[in-house]
């Protein structure tokens, strides 16, 4: 994704609101609001200085690479906020359990609040971050990383909460830590610190989707210069993604229901400008999962369908969806290795329940 | 009879009302003291209007006051904020994100303690009275007055809140003032504590202004009780508004939506306030306003107050129109359009004198925009009226016809018919809209919580939540026969056990002083 244009070689104080902002678009409607985890990066950014950046390809083979991740209820995570030590005690109780000790931090999910989390963290233990994420986008489910398809375990992991509480799950599979870790999550109050899928410097180099992080700043800037320059932010976001808008509509309809912890639903949109006269049904579950026009399938997961406010490109969340808003559609690719057979038996529009093939981002 | 007063930064408004009808307005201009400018409104509506003072049932006051002294950070008292919620959310402190000037202006000192609850009711920790004991020590030493106190999820058990402020009253005695987060704002603790801490440092403020407010009205003989408008459209008592200054903040564009909907006899209804720069669109549902979903910022300060829901757009009387890029706004002339509009004798091209060469309003010399090329002004036109229809189509949240009323200079862009929409309905008396909102004598009662719904339970939890709403409004005073739910809405919340759900519901009734008289 986008491997011609710069990469950041750090995050400093001025990054974090254009990350903040990117990683919303990459949430692709859910993920998070990634306020508070800006809040915490800029102040530890204040505090310990930029946090370095090094792409995946330049960790040392033998790195000890960590990830940090929230894992819960974005709207529990905005009410009780984490502990101080809740991120450095996850990868300081996994280091201890592994016995061997950091040396680099990365990202699970670029999309959404956990996109700021690493960023905190690496401040916080002076640890250069990778950029990259294993997801490029967001995604409901912890085993649904590319890291899954190299064969990594996602255990052991360590699972922290705000009262000092510390577990490490050693698990038969990747569903299975995704199923105690939601067990555990809950009984710790909904919001819980993870780290997970330990791995070396050539396993993140192998599994990683590159650059991720240094994408989110671009979007951020991206939106943030289009609207200065009175110049269409939608458009930019689509041309930094190598997508493109798919529609142009307003929300007529939303039909809301939780099931199983995932807040599914559809909007349905009635086109604007270009896009009169058609309809657009958008189906998500936390996330956007399928988007029809006319009954036709136009985009479906793991492509990533994102939402975007019409005039000001900033990024609509599907808890934030309303009657009335007016919505572009952008779609764009996702990492290609989420489209091969075993991507997609983890992502693809059948594990959310959509009797659907695959449809790619440029097909119609 | 009651009086509505609108003190607003510019005008103090006064009006005379029976019923929906306007007996007498008048206007003043505002002084910064507040009560001079009311003192002489109320002389001018007596002298427009001889009233006897005892037939007046109640004054109600709507006035930007504390959100000014917020924004230019004056008189405002040194504050402190004391979280409970330890050992979690230790990683951002009270106050993070203010800007240093109004940290600064509060003389802000920031406190944690143990406490706070879970979403499902768990305690995080047991409140630890000794520790809250050494804060309050710390707080009389270094000469805090006022107090705001915010736990974690009080929104769903308030108690350590409430036992804290027990604990600083007996401390700290009773001239300090203490705030409580969970009577001003919703769940997300940074912002509901944020609206907290700017209450608290607006205390003083507050019963120093409710006193001078009495006691200006008091002078004309009027012993009728006084209330103050709220964000939401609906009104405080002056005992209220001394402990919840912020409940103010927003009365200001909520009353004009307000006025304009008594006006125009409108309950739902789209409000179009077109002035010199910008447009307001604000939508009013059952006669109130719709509120914000959304974090507020006031002063820098991200909030969740309830706030109106206001979209604005840059288009206004004095937008320029640029002919070649086919572009209205959003610079504007401003101020200045009565001397740079063409109608004026201006060089500039603005949307006034678009509105004046198609005949729709009369504003300075129609001859000198006479030579306009009709194409253009037809364009003009029809990209002001586009935009503004955008604008309320995006404001509507239901596929039910939506009337639209144009108040302000700037309406005069506007055709008499929006395409999709309807008709466009413009008010007399818009001047005094303000007062005139003010005067409405409502109360309201909210609930705002997570539940956890079982199975075939959904109808019985949203009826236990629609009554205790329509309780807070009995007990804000509004007369139990004629409550009503006006705001309804269910949020189901992602990765929570037990299909969790957000439910707000508010209801709204007449005073009870109203419903005897």
């Amino acid at each position: 994704m986008n491997q011609t244009q710069t990469n950041l070689s750090a995050i400093a104080r001025d990054d974090v609101a254009d990350l903040a902002r990117g990683a919303a678009i990459l949430g692709t409607g859910g993920g998070g609001d990634p306020h508070i985890g800006a809040l915490m990066a800029l102040e530890a950014i204040e505090r310990h200085g930029p946090v370095q950046l090094v792409a995946p390809a330049d960790v040392p083979a033998q790195a000890a690479v960590f990830s940090i991740a929230m894992m819960g209820a974005p709207t529990v995570m905005v009410e009780k906020l984490p502990a101080v030590d809740q991120f450095t005690n996850a990868v300081e109780a996994l280091a201890t359990y592994l016995g061997r000790q950091p040396t680099h931090i990365v990202c699970m999910e670029a999309g959404g609040v956990n996109s700021t989390i690493p960023v905190v963290t690496a401040a916080r233990m002076g640890l250069p971050l990778i950029d990259g994420d294993f997801m490029g986008r967001a995604f409901p489910e912890l085993q649904m990383v590319t890291a899954s398809l190299y064969g990594i375990a996602a255990s052991p992991m360590s699972i922290t909460d705000d009262k000092g509480n510390a577990g490490i799950f050693t698990t038969v599979s990747n569903l299975w830590t995704e199923r105690l870790a939601r067990a555990a999550t809950v009984e710790m109050g909904a919001s819980a610190i993870v780290s997970l899928y330990p791995m070396t410097g050539a396993q993140a180099a192998q599994s990683a989707v590159a650059g991720t992080l240094s994408l989110c700043v671009r979007l951020g800037r991206a939106v943030r210069q289009a609207r200065a320059d009175l110049a269409d932010p939608v458009a930019q976001v689509a041309r930094e993604l190598g997508g493109r808008v798919v529609y142009q509509g307003k929300v007529v309809d939303i039909v809301r229901r939780t099931t199983a912890g995932f807040a599914r639903g559809e909007a349905t949109f009635q086109g604007v400008g270009p896009d009169l006269g058609t309809v657009v049904e958008m189906s998500f579950q936390n996330e956007n999962i399928v988007v029809v026009r006319d009954g036709q399938v136009v985009a479906t997961a793991p492509d990533l369908i994102i939402g975007l406010e019409a005039d000001t490109g900033e990024p609509i969340t599907t808890e934030g969806l309303r009657f009335g808003h007016r919505l572009a559609l952008v779609v764009a690719p996702c990492d290609e290795r989420w489209q091969t057979p075993a991507g997609l038996d983890l992502v693809g529009p059948r594990y959310f329940g959509y009797d659907i093939d695959p449809v790619r981002w440029n097909t119609h | 009879m009651r009086i509505g007063i609108d003190v607003g930064g510019t005008n103090t408004d006064a009006v005379l009302m029976d019923g929906t009808r306007v007996v007498a307005a008048v206007k003043q201009p505002t002084n910064p003291e507040v009560t001079p400018g009311i003192v002489a409104a109320l002389g001018d509506l007596q002298a427009s209007h001889p009233f006897d003072p005892a037939a007046v049932s109640g004054v109600m006051i709507g006035t930007t006051h504390f959100i000014n002294a917020l924004i230019e950070a004056r008189r405002l008292a040194p504050t402190a904020a004391l979280r409970l919620g330890l050992p979690a959310t230790a990683a951002l402190p009270p106050m993070i994100g203010w800007p240093a000037r109004v940290v600064e202006a509060i003389r802000g000192r920031v406190y944690l303690a143990h406490g706070g609850h879970e979403f499902d009711g768990r305690q995080i920790a047991p409140l630890d009275p000794d520790e809250i004991k050494r804060h309050a020590a710390d707080m009389a030493a270094h000469g805090v007055r006022s107090v705001a106190i915010s736990s974690v999820f009080s929104p769903i058990d308030a108690s350590f809140e409430t036992e804290a402020a027990q604990i600083l009253a007996q401390e700290l005695g009773p001239d300090t003032a203490i705030s409580l987060s969970h009577e001003i704002g919703r769940i997300s603790l940074l912002e509901r504590e944020n609206a907290t801490i700017v209450n608290a440092a607006l205390r003083e403020l507050a019963a120093q202004i409710t006193d001078a407010l009495i006691s200006s009205i008091r002078l004309h003989g009027i012993l009728a009780p006084v209330y103050l408008s709220q964000n939401d459209g609906t009104l405080m008592d002056v005992d209220y508004a001394r402990r919840y200054p912020v409940a103010t903040f927003a009365s200001g564009p909520t009353n004009s939506m307000r006025g304009a909907a008594v006006l125009s006899g409108l309950e739902a209804c789209a409000v179009v306030d077109i002035g010199g720069t910008t447009t307001d669109v604000g939508v009013l549902q059952g006669g109130f306003p719709r509120e914000a979903t959304g974090e507020v910022a006031v002063a820098g300060v991200r909030t969740n107050f309830r706030m109106p829901d206001v979209l604005s757009i840059g288009l206004g009387g004095g937008s320029l129109i640029d002919p070649t890029a086919r572009r209205v706004g959003p610079t504007s002339v401003g101020f200045a359009l009565t001397e740079q509009a063409l109608v004026f004798g201006g060089d500039t091209l603005t949307a006034t004198d678009i509105a004046v060469a198609a005949g729709y309003a009369e504003v300075g010399d129609p001859a000198l925009v006479a030579g306009l090329d009709r194409g253009l002004v037809d364009w003009a036109l029809r990209a002001v009226a586009e935009r503004v229809a955008e604008t309320v189509e995006r404001m509507r949240t239901t596929a039910d016809p939506l009337p639209v009323v144009a108040v302000g200079g700037g309406s005069i862009l506007l055709p008499d018919v929006l395409e999709g929409l309807g008709q466009v309905r413009r008010p007399d008396h818009f001047e005094v809209a303000n007062a005139i909102g003010a005067a409405i004598a409502q109360v309201s009662g909210e609930v705002d919580r997570i539940h956890t719904i079982a199975d075939g339970d959904r109808l019985k939890v949203v009826e236990a939540a629609k009554a205790e709403a329509i309780e807070r409004a009995v007990a804000a005073g509004a007369d139990p026969a004629g409550v009503q739910v006006v705001d309804f809405d269910e949020v189901p919340i992602p990765y929570l056990p037990g299909n969790a759900t957000r439910i707000r519901v508010k209801a709204v009734g007449d005073l009870a002083m109203e419903a005897r008289s």
